[in-house]
């Protein structure tokens, strides 16, 4: 968890255990569940695995590190 | 020692040896004619405005995905080597606590021409806002904020395309 996403869940590292088939976005919402606060960030997250970027849809792995990423500093310069 | 040419770092940010590292980078494996192919030399540093949306700002707290950033400013060495094969390119990124008036970004490219140089400098820039896990948290007079600006997705060709065209402008 990272920038504001860690200050919505007061920590920068969450475990979970998750059945065999959990994707990323499986794993995001049932965060949204515990904390709700996230849910805002749905249509404008990243996701990386293992230190890549993945996309939601990626089918999880026993050990897996996943994080999740909120809006990067750029992209709104005034050029 | 050589720095390495994408790094995110906690330390002040030292433009000169970035320069030595790219332009060693772009010797030949020898050593041998260190600047045969070097014409230019382009350099951009990020500095910490004290003035942001109307707002005093005291002071920035960056932080960053490392391992993550790394790969993407190593991506973006990839994807400037593309389209400016004869470009070579170092970024290095301050983490924590930045005053205002200190450097949180410096990119050098080294080319045979300088049209290319202030190009793909100017592209690497645009790219590393795009697509670098990179966040800055602002502390303002009267409070703090995160600034959010684009979702990060290295695959987005229009934003590629975008940092292409404000490049070549």
């Amino acid at each position: 968890m990272f920038a504001r996403l860690c200050d919505i869940v007061g920590t920068n590292e969450i475990e979970r255990e998750a059945p065999i088939g959990t994707t990323v976005r499986m794993l995001w919402d049932n965060l949204i569940t515990d904390f709700p606060g996230l849910e805002v960030y749905g249509e404008s997250l990243s996701s990386a695995v293992n230190a890549e970027y993945a996309r939601m849809d990626v089918v999880l792995n026993d050990g897996d590190e996943v994080a999740f990423l909120p809006p990067v500093s750029g992209g709104q310069s005034a050029m | 020692m050589v720095p390495s040419l994408f790094l995110i770092t906690t330390v002040e940010l030292n433009l000169i040896a970035l320069m030595d590292a790219v332009s060693t980078a772009a010797s030949k494996p020898s050593g041998e004619g260190k600047s045969l192919q070097t014409g230019a030399i382009a350099t951009f540093l990020g500095v910490v405005r004290g003035e942001n949306l109307g707002r005093r700002v005291l002071r920035l707290e960056y932080e960053a995905y490392e391992p993550l950033a790394v790969r993407a400013f190593a991506r973006i060495g990839a994807e400037v080597a593309e389209r400016w094969p004869a470009i070579r390119l170092g970024i290095h990124h301050r983490i924590g606590r930045l005053e205002v008036g200190q450097a949180s970004v410096a990119i050098v490219t080294c080319s045979p021409h300088r049209v290319d140089a202030f190009a793909a400098c100017r592209y690497s820039i645009e790219r590393i806002k795009q697509i670098a896990p990179i966040w800055k948290h602002e502390f303002f007079e009267g409070g703090d904020v995160w600034i959010e600006g684009a979702t990060a997705d290295p695959h987005d060709e229009e934003a590629k395309a975008e940092a292409f065209r404000r490049a070549c402008a």
